[in-house]
């Protein structure tokens, strides 16, 4: 269960919101500016805010009130970022294991880890590939794979499938769904394409002009 | 009519360049590259050189990273002063900045008395080689190193710190790699600069053969006592040097732009 009660200030209105998420997909909806990154940038710990708290399956990550913070690097919250942010000088490979490189995994359990990881998202044959020569839907897979081979105690998705073509988004949508279905801690998936409000129509949160307001 | 003029112009700049440039290759006797070499000021002003740019060059190093990188991500009050600081080296004239440091650190300066206390005395040294040196040199470093990690997209960063990295393995794994063509044409760059420093090491740390007589001052002092060739011999190991560096920095600015 992840609950939060934050108040971050942005440029023009003060993001304020509370909520809770249990297992599974919640999606963050809104209009482009409200504030829905920075409620996943809060939550990752990339940004601290001015007042609030957040805390994950009863674990404080953040308490403005106490001065705790958790850094982003101990929270074990994985990202899948809008244009997927895949390390540009390491391969595939190098990518899907860069989390367990990071744990100080042994290199033959990482090695065995990777390759079922990249066989389980079907791009074995990729290992070796660069980043840069991938297609948009390939590169989703890398950076799906990358960000739950940490097993993350949650997973943020901010607005992955914006970057695709039309074409593709279809697809990869079918197939992110399908991954998703299968993650078991909470997860924050924003998101303003209407397909996906159809194929998670769960709870979702909305934000407007830095309020948020949860939706049953 | 426009063209040809404008032909002629770059024809002449780039002329005015080569030409004396190449010209010095023309002196050169191959008896003389020989004796030049065998002279023991020469081989004293080789070693010196070699010995005091790398260490001016792993100082920059060392204390340049850090600002370059603070300078390209931190907000803090005074950073454009600190930025126009930084440059200020590049545009200073070397003489100058060898008076500076030597009414700084020098024997009767403000904190000669200091060193002096310690039992050390820093002008006229091989020290005073290398502080000249990082003086006008580590700008040229700090300058491209800020411009690297200016340009390395933050939310890669970010990405190294949700996956487990802490920051200093972010910088070592995501940042540096990223920045590596800029750092490396930096550091070439700077040391190169180094290598061809007169005006502040000659003000600040004098002129001695062994201890503070670089291959510039040596090119200098040769050409003064009517040593013509071992001069020319010199000089063209000098700018042997600088093309190595030309090439290496247009090859990793290709590299980065790729």
């Amino acid at each position: 269960m992840l609950r939060f009660d934050l108040r971050y200030q942005l440029r023009e209105f003060p993001f304020v919101g509370a909520g809770e998420a249990g297992a599974g997909v919640t999606i963050v909806e809104g209009p482009s500016g409200a504030g829905k990154t920075t409620l996943l940038r809060l939550i990752a710990g990339l940004i601290r805010p001015e007042e609030g708290s957040i805390t994950l399956n009863g674990r404080t990550l953040t308490d403005a009130a106490t001065g705790t913070f958790v850094p982003p690097d101990r929270r074990n919250i994985a990202i899948l970022f809008q244009e997927y942010a895949l390390f540009p000088h390491f391969d595939v490979a190098g990518n899907v294991g860069y989390g367990l490189r990071a744990r100080n995994m042994p290199r033959a359990e990482r090695d065995a880890r990777v390759a079922r990881e990249l066989e389980r998202f079907d791009i074995a044959t990729l290992a070796h590939a660069r980043v840069t020569e991938l297609s948009g839907g390939q590169r989703q897979r890398v950076a799906l794979a990358r960000a739950l081979i940490v097993e993350p105690a949650a997973l943020l998705l901010d607005e992955p499938l914006a970057a695709l073509d039309r074409g593709t988004r279809e697809r990869v949508r079918a197939e992110l769904a399908a991954a998703l279905r299968q993650v078991s801690v909470p997860t924050l998936f924003v998101s303003h394409d209407p397909a996906i409000r159809e194929l998670f129509p769960g709870p979702a949160f909305h934000i407007d002009s830095g309020q948020l307001t949860q939706l049953p | 009519m426009i063209r040809t003029a404008v032909t002629l112009a770059a024809a002449l700049l780039v002329a005015f360049i080569v030409v004396p440039l190449a010209g010095l290759f023309f002196h050169l006797q191959p008896g003389d590259i020989i004796a030049a070499l065998r002279t023991q000021a020469a081989q004293d002003a080789l070693r010196l050189s070699i010995i005091t740019t790398f260490c001016s060059l792993a100082i920059t190093l060392l204390l340049g990273t850090p600002l370059a990188y603070v300078l390209a991500r931190a907000t803090f009050p005074g950073r454009y002063l600190v930025d126009a600081v930084v440059d200020l080296p590049i545009v200073v004239p070397p003489a100058v900045a060898g008076l500076a440091l030597l009414l700084a650190f020098g024997r009767n300066g403000t904190f000669g008395p200091l060193f002096g206390a310690l039992g050390i005395s820093l002008s006229f040294s091989t020290i005073a080689v290398i502080m000249a040196q990082t003086f006008v040199a580590s700008p040229f470093y700090v300058r491209a190193a800020r411009a690297g990690f200016a340009g390395v997209d933050r939310t890669l960063e970010a990405a190294s710190a949700t996956l487990g990295m802490g920051p200093l393995r972010t910088f070592a794994y995501i940042t540096v790699p990223l920045a590596a063509p800029a750092l490396i044409g930096g550091a070439v760059l700077s040391w190169a600069r180094a290598l061809g420093e007169f005006g502040a090491t000659i003000m600040f740390a004098g002129n001695l053969q062994g201890v503070s007589q670089t291959l510039p001052l040596a090119v200098y002092l040769n050409l003064e006592s009517g040593n013509l060739p071992v001069a020319v011999v010199l000089s063209v190991i000098l700018i042997l040097f600088s093309l190595i560096v030309v090439v290496t920095v247009h090859a990793t600015a290709q590299r980065g732009s790729r």
